[in-house]
């Protein structure tokens, strides 16, 4: 009894465990009722009409109009409301469309613009033209057409910047991520990714720094802003296209669209976020100097926040690169699409190619902005003309010698292909070869201990873990739930969880987002007590400290599908292979706050517990884990949505969560509002994570006084 | 006074919370900090008035929540007063729209802060120039003018440093050089050398002494720290919770400290080291020592006991021209140091 008093917390636990295992067993699974099954069996509605069975296993699907509600209201919105007038430049006349459809066209056509002009630059085209004349005009001048750059040229180009903006290292590779590109021929692909990408990056940056700023400014626009940029940066990235698709059409321009909506919310947050910490003083100081709002803004509080907002561009040109895969589902052009390609007919080399072609532009880009930001100017020396454009003369220089080098091609080459112009799609080197016969040798040689690992894994751990998942009834996962959000976060943590845990029960795929949960949470159970382990074993020594991050960092530039090469490689297609794309990808953030948590502990305590003679594991116990944990914890929230992120793309190799319904959805015209729900679905999971985490680590580090 | 004051405030408040003007209107000028408090209301500055002429020095002096850094925000109008008028250069300063304001603060003002506030991203340089630049002034005048400032502070060879790779002594001479840089008449200083290390203080001080020695401008200066204040001042202005206790001359305080508050402060201050003969001689006695040794009236009095002790008689005070104008008698001298202190057992 005394115990109880002792320690409330943990008798509040002990109780809310025996409830949920109390109401697990007490209610029996309902006679007839089929579980969600392996494949891709179309939603059978009777099946599921859960009012039959009793409130206390499934919830009935109350909400299950509401996908149709929004698919018939986004077709509304499109076909018929507001109509207004315009004038068809195509057909010289007036119409009529309604003002949705207008603006979504007008959007549309001057995103892929945009896109069509950067990527006929780069590799030549026609559309830029017809953009300004028209087809007929076009077949009338057949030599009206934009010739794009030979390769060596962009290539050099890539390399001059690279100098400039920081020296020999950041040239030699731009270097060889140019040649690299080239020999393996994939510049075509690779150059169709970069002109998307170059368009989608800016754009996002603009209008998140854009928010960011708003948000600053006015707190009502934060406090609507908030949720939506939640939901945003929980929505997985698949639930997106339908809408997208339905209202802006199939292409680049939706793939960019798409890019946008995902890349934007992350730059507005660490934008927000550096603003809030440039300090009071410095603003004063802007003030005094006579600053008036536009200069205050510009030249005081966004450079003072520039680290932040530069880790902001960061991550919009890794998302950018992260989405090329899967814009490609809605028709962008590119690396991407030849990635997608490549992993549906299995072709491991080719699909490693083209990743490594995605990783090595999203490292250069991402090097570039950042060298750019952080350029600086020497007010000292006095430089001549030719000092001071010595780069675009350079640049002239090679634009002359790279015509001419592919004009020499044209002799040498006689038949087909002028390599020195570009390096056709199918023509490069490749070393696709060689990785099938590793595959192959693996393949020979570990297939037992392979498929031993995965028949074990499948069978004795994630098939009884599923069931059991699949097992509770609807009425204990709730009090499981609420109970815990109750402990951790008082009431308001308990509704907040209930209501998100409600949507998703009172939608028609309760048991579809208990399969993503229960894939989620072996994910992050694992990379969790991966990545403390490796956190932990990396934070003795400064150098490996050092090292480890590196390679947090760079594992983190690789685009999310490049997880599923290697595994897939050696798992094939089943569920291991997507649960250990999850473990990998989502241990980096778990390692990544685990060092951070660790190197926080202040130094005094480390010397405290030095003088009170601790070892080195009391050490770890007793000193750098209870400081570090809601640290750590924020890592396990971020594993949480990387995990989500994860298991929904994993769809692509055949999953039977809610990701597989989501891929369904995409192929259905009627899909937005299935893709829509099912994306807030699995937001809303994440979502009920992040509150309990998070209250649990913001009341802790308070309690500690971190912070 | 014959000419304006270079700033004037009358009866300024400053009251943080909601209501706080309803609330100030309602209180009729007699603002009392505790019905303020439980009506939700912080009472930041109290009925503030004073003047500072040019060239001359103020010193507030208060400790932290006394309301000085927020008096000195309200006259650089970083915040806006809650009641009162303020004057600069006889121009109503609440009076001004923005882009007077901006005008005002772009001609005519200069200000170094606490911690520092440089501009990380810009180097020692850039921050010196930014104020120039922000008025429209050419890169290339504006880093000149720089230069020149890098050197009147002294950090010559330092110029393409970052903030971050300076030491705060060095940080704070890069604020002192961009509040200078626009040659403001009115120089507000914010409590400067408190963040730095005792003997780099002591170091600014002598620099900012120098400084004023040349330049002249009107300075209101914020600080915690007593000895500074007596260090450095014309005139003081002692702060407790947003009134002004005493304004007086740094003698004045030590000699008369009008409340048991400020006696506290001026209790262990070495007076020796304080004031000046001025402070404690005769001036009545005109000429009535017969006594050949003088002593001149700005000398400190630690300079000078030894001299004036070995005498019996009293001793003739002269200014810069020579001319008598009182004495002192050694006994003084034993009265202004060890006098007037409590007994403690």
């Amino acid at each position: 009894m005394e115990k109880i008093y002792k320690y409330p917390k943990a008798t509040q636990w002990i109780f809310l465990l025996l409830v949920f295992f109390g109401l697990c067993f007490a209610i029996d699974v309902p006679e007839g009722y089929e579980f969600a099954k392996a494949g891709t069996e179309f939603i059978d509605k009777d099946k599921l009409d859960q009012t039959k069975y009793s409130v206390f296993w499934r919830l009935p699907a109350f909400i299950a109009w509401m996908p149709g509600w929004i698919n018939e209201s986004v077709f509304f919105l499109l076909n018929d409301w507001a109509p207004i007038e315009y004038f068809d430049s195509d057909i010289q006349e007036t119409k009529t469309r309604p003002v949705v459809l207008h603006i979504t066209r007008i959007v549309s056509r001057s995103m892929l613009f945009m896109i069509e002009f950067i990527r006929e630059i780069l590799i030549g085209g026609v559309e830029t033209v017809v953009a300004f004349t028209s087809w007929d005009w076009i077949d009338a001048n057949p030599w009206a057409e934009l010739p794009g750059l030979p390769w060596t040229i962009v290539a050099g180009g890539a390399i001059l910047l690279g100098h400039k903006l920081n020296g020999r290292n950041l040239a030699i590779f731009a270097g060889i991520t140019m040649f690299y590109i080239s020999t393996f021929g994939q510049w075509k692909p690779s150059m169709q990714t970069l002109s998307f990408v170059m368009v989608a990056a800016p754009i996002s940056f603009i209008l998140g720094l854009a928010f960011g700023i708003w948000a600053y400014k006015s707190k009502r626009v934060e406090n609507i802003l908030n949720p939506l940029l939640n939901v945003a940066q929980t929505m997985p990235h698949y639930s997106y296209l339908v809408p997208i698709m339905v209202l802006f059409g199939i292409g680049d321009h939706a793939g960019a669209i798409a890019t946008i909506i995902f890349a934007t919310p992350p730059m507005v947050r660490l934008t927000l976020l550096g603003l809030r910490k440039v300090s009071p003083e410095v603003i004063e100081a802007g003030k005094m100097s006579g600053c008036n709002d536009f200069q205050l803004l510009f030249k005081v509080l966004i450079p003072t926040a520039r680290r932040d907002i530069l880790i902001g561009v960061n991550q919009v040109i890794m998302q950018c690169l992260a989405m090329a895969v899967i814009a490609s589902f809605i028709g962008a052009k590119g690396l991407g699409w030849n990635l997608l390609l490549a992993l549906n007919q299995l072709r491991i080399g080719l699909a490693l190619e083209a990743g490594i072609c995605i990783t090595l532009i999203a490292v250069l880009l991402d090097k570039m902005s950042l060298a750019w930001a952080n350029k600086q100017i020497n007010y000292f020396e006095n430089p001549t003309f030719f000092q001071r454009n010595k780069y675009l003369i350079i640049f002239f220089g090679v634009v002359f010698g790279g015509y001419i080098l592919s004009y020499i091609g044209t002799f040498y080459f006689k038949e087909g292909f002028n390599y020195l112009f570009i390096v056709p799609h199918n023509k490069g080197i490749s070393t696709e070869a060689f990785w099938n016969s590793g595959v192959d040798w693996i393949l020979d040689n570990f297939f037992d201990p392979l498929k031993v690992f995965n028949t074990w894994l499948i069978t004795e751990v994630l098939i009884p873990m599923k069931n059991a998942f699949l097992r509770m009834p609807v009425v204990a996962t709730f009090i499981l739930f609420m109970g815990a959000g109750y402990i951790i976060g008082g009431l308001r943590s308990a509704v907040v969880v209930g209501s998100f845990t409600l949507f998703i029960a009172l939608t028609e795929w309760w048991d579809r987002a208990l399969i993503t949960m229960y894939m989620a949470t072996f994910g992050v159970i694992v990379s969790g007590i991966l990545g403390i382990i490796i956190g932990t074993l990396s934070a003795q020594t400064k150098t490996s400290i050092r090292i480890t991050l590196a390679v947090c960092d760079t594992l983190q530039t690789f685009p999310s599908f490049i997880y599923l090469i290697p595994v897939i490689m050696l798992f094939g297609v089943t569920d291991t292979s997507v649960l250990i794309a999850v473990v990998i990808y989502a241990t980096i953030p778990a390692t990544r706050y685990t060092i951070e948590g660790l190197r926080s502990v202040p130094t005094a305590l480390h010397d405290a517990g030095s003088m009170s003679g601790v070892n080195r594991l009391q050490r770890w116990l007793k000193i750098e884990l209870p400081l570090a944990f809601p640290h750590m914890m924020l890592g396990i929230n971020q594993t949480v949505v990387f995990a989500l992120f994860m298991v929904i793309i994993g769809a692509m190799i055949g999953t039977t969560d809610l990701g597989q319904y989501i891929l369904k959805a995409l192929s259905d015209r009627q899909g937005t509002g299935n893709g829509l729900m099912l994306g807030l679905c699995v937001a809303f999971i994440g979502l009920a994570v992040d509150n309990l985490i998070r209250t649990w680590a913001d009341h802790r580090k308070k309690l500690l006084g971190l912070d | 006074m014959s000419s304006t004051p270079v700033i004037k405030c009358e009866s300024v408040y400053k009251i943080f919370g909601t209501n706080a003007e309803k609330m100030l209107q309602s209180a009729n000028g007699n603002v009392d900090a505790k019905t303020f408090q439980d009506a939700g209301c912080i009472v930041g500055v109290n009925n503030a008035s004073f003047e500072v002429s040019k060239g001359e020095m103020l010193v507030v002096m208060g400790l932290s929540g006394s309301g000085k850094s927020t008096l000195l925000r309200c006259i650089s109008r970083l915040t806006d007063a809650t009641g009162g008028k303020i004057f600069i250069e006889g121009q109503d300063l609440l009076a001004m729209n923005n882009k007077q304001l901006i005008e005002l603060r772009r001609s005519k003002m200069g200000m170094v802060f606490q911690s520092f506030a440089l501009l990380p991203h810009k180097t020692v340089l850039e921050n010196i120039a930014f104020p120039l630049q922000i008025k429209g002034i050419k890169t290339e005048e504006s880093i000149k003018k720089a230069i020149e400032m890098v050197e009147l502070v002294g950090l010559k060879g330092r110029e393409n440093y970052f903030p971050r790779e300076l030491s705060g002594g060095q940080q704070q001479r890069v604020g002192i050089a961009r509040s200078l840089a626009v040659e403001p008449d009115i120089w507000f200083l914010d409590e400067p050398f408190s963040a730095l290390d005792p003997l780099i203080r002591k170091e600014m001080q002598d620099e900012f002494l120098r400084l004023q020695g040349k330049l002249n401008k009107t300075i209101l200066f914020i600080t915690h720290d007593f000895d500074e204040a007596l260090r450095l001042a014309d005139r003081i202005a002692i702060m407790k919770d947003g009134l002004i206790e005493q304004l007086d001359t740094p003698a004045n305080i030590v000699l008369n400290p009008k409340t048991e508050y400020i006696r506290k402060f001026t209790e262990e201050v070495p007076r020796e080291k304080v004031l000046k003969i001025e402070d404690i001689m005769d001036s009545n006695s005109l000429g009535q020592s017969e006594n050949s040794i003088s002593v001149l009236k700005d000398a400190i009095i630690e300079t000078v006991a030894e001299k004036i002790l070995s005498q019996e008689k009293s001793v003739n005070v002269i200014d810069k021209n020579n001319k008598v104008i009182g004495s002192v008698k050694p006994s003084k001298i034993i009265q202004t140091v060890f006098g007037g202190r409590k007994e403690n057992s």
